[in-house]
């Protein structure tokens, strides 16, 4: 079971961490939402839970809970431009099918 | 797929329930859009990495240009390209001929309430000019943040008054854009530092942009801001430093004053670009291309340039010492100076500015951009992006507001520098007996005489029920929402008769009326009392004459004989007499002589009421 984060993300976590002023680092995860089943969280992390997975990489701790885990296993957090658009991006293995704009998905 | 952002723990938002939300600088001379992206609050470039979106809408048969392309046209085609449209917003034609002959633009004549300037592509109003670029900048704001907007706060200058703020909501509204909040720059450059969180204090807002000036006093209070007072001139800027070398170059140059367009076009131009480089450099070369193809070649040094600014900069100050005053401090109370507006990047700006509230400038973030960086704090808050982190803007009138009371007198409702959103309320009465509708006339300013002050709106209470005069109860409210918009409502309270005005758009102030009202207010402070202490006087014998005259036509005729109706009826006319011509204590002296040598009708009167109210019943059924 593993969770990767590009050289890129994790640029832009840490300066987005530094610019917040606090915070262990980020929360990855799934919830049940959304037009096509499954939607991603992606959230700063202030607190460690019991069985949290942490994943650590280029200075940035990634937080997973194991349930979450199970649908993101593979998962490469990636952070990219598109037009003048630009966001962290989601490369996930277990995916199926996702709805049109991708921000919900099924495994 | 889509692009994510980091959200706080737990805010993470449903799919396809981003709410998106920017923050729009409406400058002068550029504006900005910024949006909070990760935590982190941030403008938005275009295609071209370029922040600053020139404030210039050009008009051409083939469409409309927004920004640098259409700046750069301006000296060529100055008549369809329209720069420094802030400066005509919410404006009457009076208004914006007051401001100077520098505009070229050619206004339809007519009285219509809002000015339209001739182009090639028919004309346009200064709401529909500012609406292109607040949809030039949404476009871009879109594409960047992949979503539709939710809304958009937009700041505007503490000095706009009513109808400068109505009109940027429309033109928001006419861009089909959802106004969160106008939010006063000031402001708005407090939270993008963050003065929020750090300790309670006192800081000062100093913001000189291309063409507006303003200075706010802030107090932070647990966490709250409180403006304590603003002041400002908001025909003050940059520009007037380009100017001040075109000037110069021109005396130089020996370039005439009534040189073309163009060339007069190219020397700001040329200024703003020696400005610019005087702030690194000690001096900079000047080139300027005369209409006759000659050129000329300068050198203006950061010395002279200073000599050439210093009183701009100067005229600043007193604004300053004046904001000061309305909030009863001195410089030595002022934690942080915040410096906003690209001319503060002006070194003397800065040094001046240090040396008179006695303290380094704050000027960590780029003073273009942090007005927006504060706006899009504020829209991603009143979004909803935020929860737990409430922060609560407290902003104020900046001119008093009332209403106006018999005799052309003001009764101010809601004074200035009131903190908003605020609502009061006071009760007024009739005057005659058996009135039925009231004239409520609203008013903005500082004076004691209708005359002197600003109308804002008339509308008439009509349905009162018909009383003696002082029975009936009017309650008079007015609120000013978060947007510093007025509304008025006068309800009778035994009927429940009300009527209520909203204040429209309407003729703006000119920025010197707004200072010269309150200075004027301060230079005739003495003279208003006077005159309001007339003006009482005089109501109040009115109100003798007239109550005395109705009781003289009820029953003078039963209870007084010939002689003593023709010595109150002379005692009556005496009062007149006085009233007209005579000061307030003549006045004053008359009223209780009528009231004096009237007494044993007064007296008679009542005896008659209480024996017609007794006739008829036994004293026992008073017991």
């Amino acid at each position: 079971m593993t969770i990767t984060i590009t050289e890129a993300a994790a640029r832009h976590v840490r300066n987005f961490l530094d610019n917040r002023g606090s915070g262990l680092g980020i929360r990855l995860g799934v919830r049940t939402s959304g037009c096509s089943g499954m939607a991603y969280v992606l959230e700063f992390a202030d607190d460690s839970e019991a069985d949290d997975q942490i994943f650590e990489q280029h200075g940035v701790k990634v937080l997973v809970d194991p349930k979450s885990l199970l649908y993101l296993d593979g998962t490469e957090l990636d952070y990219t431009k598109e037009g003048l658009n630009e966001g962290f991006k989601f490369n996930n293995p277990n995916v199926k099918d996702a709805c049109g704009c991708g921000e919900s998905f099924n495994v | 797929m889509a692009l994510l952002q980091l959200s706080e723990p737990g805010q993470s938002a449903a799919p396809h329930q981003h709410r998106l939300a920017v923050g729009i600088d409406l400058g002068t001379t550029n504006s900005l859009v910024a949006a909070v992206r990760s935590g982190k609050a941030v403008t938005l470039p275009n295609d071209d990495g370029e922040h600053l979106l020139p404030s210039v809408v050009r008009y051409t048969e083939n469409g409309i240009e927004v920004g640098r392309q259409a700046k750069e046209m301006a000296a060529k085609d100055p008549l369809n390209t329209i720069i420094s449209v802030k400066r005509l917003i919410g404006r009457g034609l009076a208004d914006i001929k007051s401001l100077g002959n520098q505009l070229p633009y050619q206004f339809q004549d007519g009285d219509a309430a809002v000015p339209r300037i001739h182009t090639a592509r028919g004309d346009v109003s200064s709401v529909e000019v500012s609406s292109e670029i607040l949809k030039s900048l949404v476009r871009r704001a879109e594409s960047s943040l992949g979503g539709e907007l939710e809304g958009i706060v937009i700041t505007v200058p503490a000095y706009f008054d009513d109808a400068q703020r109505q009109a940027t909501k429309d033109a928001a509204t006419i861009a089909g854009l959802k106004v969160l909040r106008l939010l006063n720059e000031p402001t708005a450059a407090a939270v993008a530092y963050g003065l929020d969180t750090g300790s309670d204090g006192v800081h000062a807002i100093y913001d000189l942009g291309g063409g507006t000036f303003d200075i706010s006093i802030l107090r932070l209070n647990k966490g709250v801001f409180e403006v304590l007072s603003t002041g400002g001139d908001s025909a003050l800027g940059g520009d007037d430093l380009d100017h001040a070398i075109a000037e110069w170059i021109m005396s130089q140059a020996d370039i005439d004053r009534d040189a073309d367009r163009s060339t007069l076009r190219q020397l700001m131009q040329v200024a703003c670009q020696a400005k610019e480089a005087l702030t690194e450099s000690d001096s900079t070369a000047i080139s300027v291309v005369l209409a006759d193809g000659a050129s000329w070649q300068g050198e203006l040094s950061r010395e002279h340039f200073n000599i050439l600014v210093d009183p701009l900069i100067r005229k600043t100050l007193a604004p300053c010492r004046r904001a000061l005053r309305d909030a009863g401090l001195t410089p030595e109370d002022i934690e942080d100076v915040v410096m906003v507006g690209g001319s503060t990047r002006v070194p003397r700006v800065r040094e001046l500015v240090g040396e008179f509230f006695r303290t380094e400038p704050l000027v960590d973030i780029d003073p273009d951009r942090v007005v927006a960086i504060g706006a899009a704090i504020q829209a991603d808050i009143l979004v909803g992006n935020k929860s737990d982190n409430e922060m609560l803007l407290l902003d104020v009138n900046p001119l008093s507001l009332g209403i106006e009371t018999m005799g052309g007198l003001v009764e101010k409702l809601i004074p200035r520098n009131t903190t908003i959103p605020v609502a009061r309320a006071q009760e007024f009465t009739t005057f005659k007996d058996g009135q039925t509708a009231m004239a409520v006339h609203v008013l903005q300013g500082e004076r004691e005489l209708v005359v002197d002050n600003r109308s804002l709106a008339r509308f008439e209470l009509r349905g009162i029920p018909p009383m003696v005069a002082g029975a009936a109860r009017i309650r008079v409210t007015f609120s000013v929402d978060a947007d510093g918009l007025l509304s008025v409502e006068a309800q009778e309270q035994s009927s429940g008769v009300r009527a209520s005005v909203e204040v429209k758009p309407s003729y703006g102030l000119t920025d010197g009326e707004i200072e010269s009202m309150l200075r004027e207010s301060i230079d005739h402070a003495q003279e208003d009392m006077e005159a309001r202490k007339l003006r009482e006087q005089q109501v109040e014998a009115e109100r003798v004459i007239e109550a005395l005259t109705a009781a003289l036509e009820d029953d003078g005729d039963a209870l007084l004989n010939a002689d003593e109706r023709s010595s109150v009826e002379s005692a009556l006319r005496t009062l007149a007499e006085i009233t007209r011509n005579g000061d307030h204590a003549a006045i004053k002296s008359a009223v209780d002589a009528l009231e004096k040598s009237c007494e044993f009708y007064v007296e008679r009167r009542m005896n008659a009421s209480v024996r017609k109210a007794m006739s008829g019943h036994s004293v026992d059924d008073f017991e």
